[in-house]
């Protein structure tokens, strides 16, 4: 108990706000780092998991590399890129460890969300004469938001998480505080930088949570207030 | 401090393995029978902790023992001082290769000596009874303050006071920590009136160093690419930074029958000779047998 007053009383001290080591400077830095992995790992993985949603060609491969890039140690990784890039090419082995961390989840949710459609509403969008971009376009990607939204949430926490590791390299990040506070035993200093974490990854978290529930099309939300109206729709088109 | 960073991590995130470890450490040996003990009593236990370089200083005075004529036994690799202080202090081990700095702060963390021989003398003070400090080497292994050769040449830099004469701007990198020690940036600036940022280039700081996105580096003293690497490793002449020099603890009862051949090591052991000797344990990875052996005979210590 002590030493959580300890770590609060850290966090709030005025010294931990202001100079070079600032902890909004911190957490800038450390949300930059994680939304632009997403972002690069986004650009890459959500145009191959559409294909593959779309096409049905190519699951086996994506599900075997996704699950062996889950397996890769990210740490580890890091380390071994910043061997191979050299110390002048840090940041690029950061961004290149969690945008390989951050795939599988943007791929999975990118497939699943098209794959999860019902077969026979893409074949009636074909059979009213959509094109297959128009099919994916307006049937497929609105349909598959909800789990896409939901894959780039679950590869943000993940990245949010990881991107402590990034201070070992000297990116900064809320990672600072905690490698600090482990080699000169300050458990005030480790506590209060991984509750930091905590808290923006559960804020960060929250905010997805939100997104992904307005990405669901209002035809397919549940709650009783979309089904009353829903309801009431096809009554008002025959009246037309 | 004698292992990397990374190893000093996964030692805290594995504290339960360790504690069950050290527990295990602390109490004798359970395989050995009560026979083998009393047979080598009077054998004289070398022990060394788990850190290459501290090895092979140990395999080196017990092969100078054993030249003179006495009955040694090794107990190497037993990891960091918690785990073998209790039993150098109740004479199960003999003789182990220690550093004054480090083991003065580990008696006494309030301490102010900052200087090889205050350190030294304040260390003999510190000692539990029965155990004493033979004559310390001029090899340390400690923090300080290191350029690159070719730095050095241009700015004419021989302490970290002819840093003062620099007037571009310098970057100082090294663990993050530094930022918080007393030796770090405001240390810099109190002692020697040199202002430095600050990079926290962590375990790539001898990387940094060398591509030249830092001008001074703090690097252990003992590291082997201050050899490999051509670093030159400035002299702290008021005493900023806590010197280490390599010092073998006794035990005092056995002291006088050391001192004769293990002084003449530590005689020899310079800090150029100490980097040189983990040289061939890192980078030629031979074994501390070798090195030991060649080194005694290069010093004319054996053979």
């Amino acid at each position: 108990m002590n030493l959580v007053t300890d770590a609060i009383a850290w966090l709030t001290s005025g010294e931990q706000w202001s100079g070079d080591r600032a902890l909004h400077m911190l957490m800038l830095q450390h949300l930059w780092l994680t939304l632009l992995s997403v972002v690069a790992a986004s650009v890459l993985a959500l145009p191959a998991g559409w294909i593959i949603g779309h096409t049905g060609r190519g699951r086996e491969l994506a599900v075997a590399i996704s699950g062996a890039a889950r397996a890769i140690p990210s740490f580890g990784l890091l380390i071994l890129l910043v061997l191979l890039f050299g110390v002048l090419h840090k940041p690029e082995a950061a961004i290149v460890t969690f945008v390989i961390l951050a795939i599988p989840s943007l791929l999975a949710g990118a497939y699943s969300g098209l794959e999860a459609i019902d077969r026979a509403t893409i074949d009636a969008a074909r059979a009213v004469g959509m094109s297959e971009w128009q099919i994916f376009l307006r049937v497929e990607l609105p349909l598959g938001l909800p789990l896409l939204v939901g894959g780039i949430r679950s590869a943000a926490l993940q990245v949010v998480a990881t991107v402590t590791i990034a201070a070992y390299i000297n990116l900064g990040g809320l990672g600072l505080p905690i490698i600090t506070g482990l080699a000169l035993r300050r458990y005030d200093m480790i506590l209060g930088a991984a509750l930091l974490v905590a808290v923006v990854a559960l804020v960060l978290d929250a905010l997805l949570g939100l997104a992904q529930r307005r990405a669901e099309p209002r035809g397919l939300r549940t709650d009783t207030t979309t089904t009353l109206r829903s309801g009431r729709e096809p009554a008002a088109a025959s009246r037309h | 401090m004698h292992s990397t960073r990374f190893l000093r991590t996964g030692a805290i995130l594995t504290t339960a393995l360790a504690a069950a470890a050290l527990a295990g450490c602390s109490s004798s040996d359970p395989l050995a029978t009560p026979d083998e003990e009393e047979s080598s009593s009077d054998a004289i236990v070398v022990g060394s902790q788990a850190y290459y370089s501290n090895e092979t200083i140990a395999e080196i005075y017990a092969q100078a023992l054993e030249d003179a004529g006495l009955e040694v036994e090794r107990q190497f690799n037993i990891g960091q001082r918690d785990a073998y202080m209790p039993q150098l202090e109740s004479g199960e081990i003999t003789l182990f290769p220690e550093y004054t700095g480090n083991l003065l702060q580990y008696f006494d963390d309030a301490t102010t000596a900052r200087s090889a021989d205050d350190v030294y003398a304040e260390l003999q003070d510190a000692l539990p009874d029965g155990l004493t400090a033979l004559e310390q080497a001029s090899a340390s292994d400690q923090d300080s303050y290191t350029v690159t050769s070719a730095f050095a040449e241009e700015h004419d830099l021989a302490s970290i006071a002819d840093l003062a004469e620099i007037t571009d701007p310098l970057t100082l990198g090294g663990p993050p920590e530094l930022a918080e020690r007393p030796y770090g940036p405001d240390g810099l600036a109190s002692v020697y009136g040199i202002d430095v940022d600050f990079s926290a280039t962590g375990d790539t700081t001898v990387e940094d160093l060398l591509a030249g996105t830092i001008d001074v580096a703090n690097v252990f003293t003992a590291d082997p690419r201050i050899q490999t690497d051509d670093l030159v490793v400035l002299d702290d002449p008021e005493s900023l930074i806590l010197a280490s020099n390599v010092v073998p603890i006794a035990d005092a009862d056995r002291a006088d029958e050391l001192a004769p051949v293990i002084d003449a090591v530590s005689e020899k052991l310079t800090p150029e000779s100490l980097v040189a000797l983990n040289v061939e344990s890192q980078v030629d990875e031979k074994s501390p047998a070798d090195i030991a052996t060649a080194w005694l005979a290069d010093n004319g210590i054996i053979g």
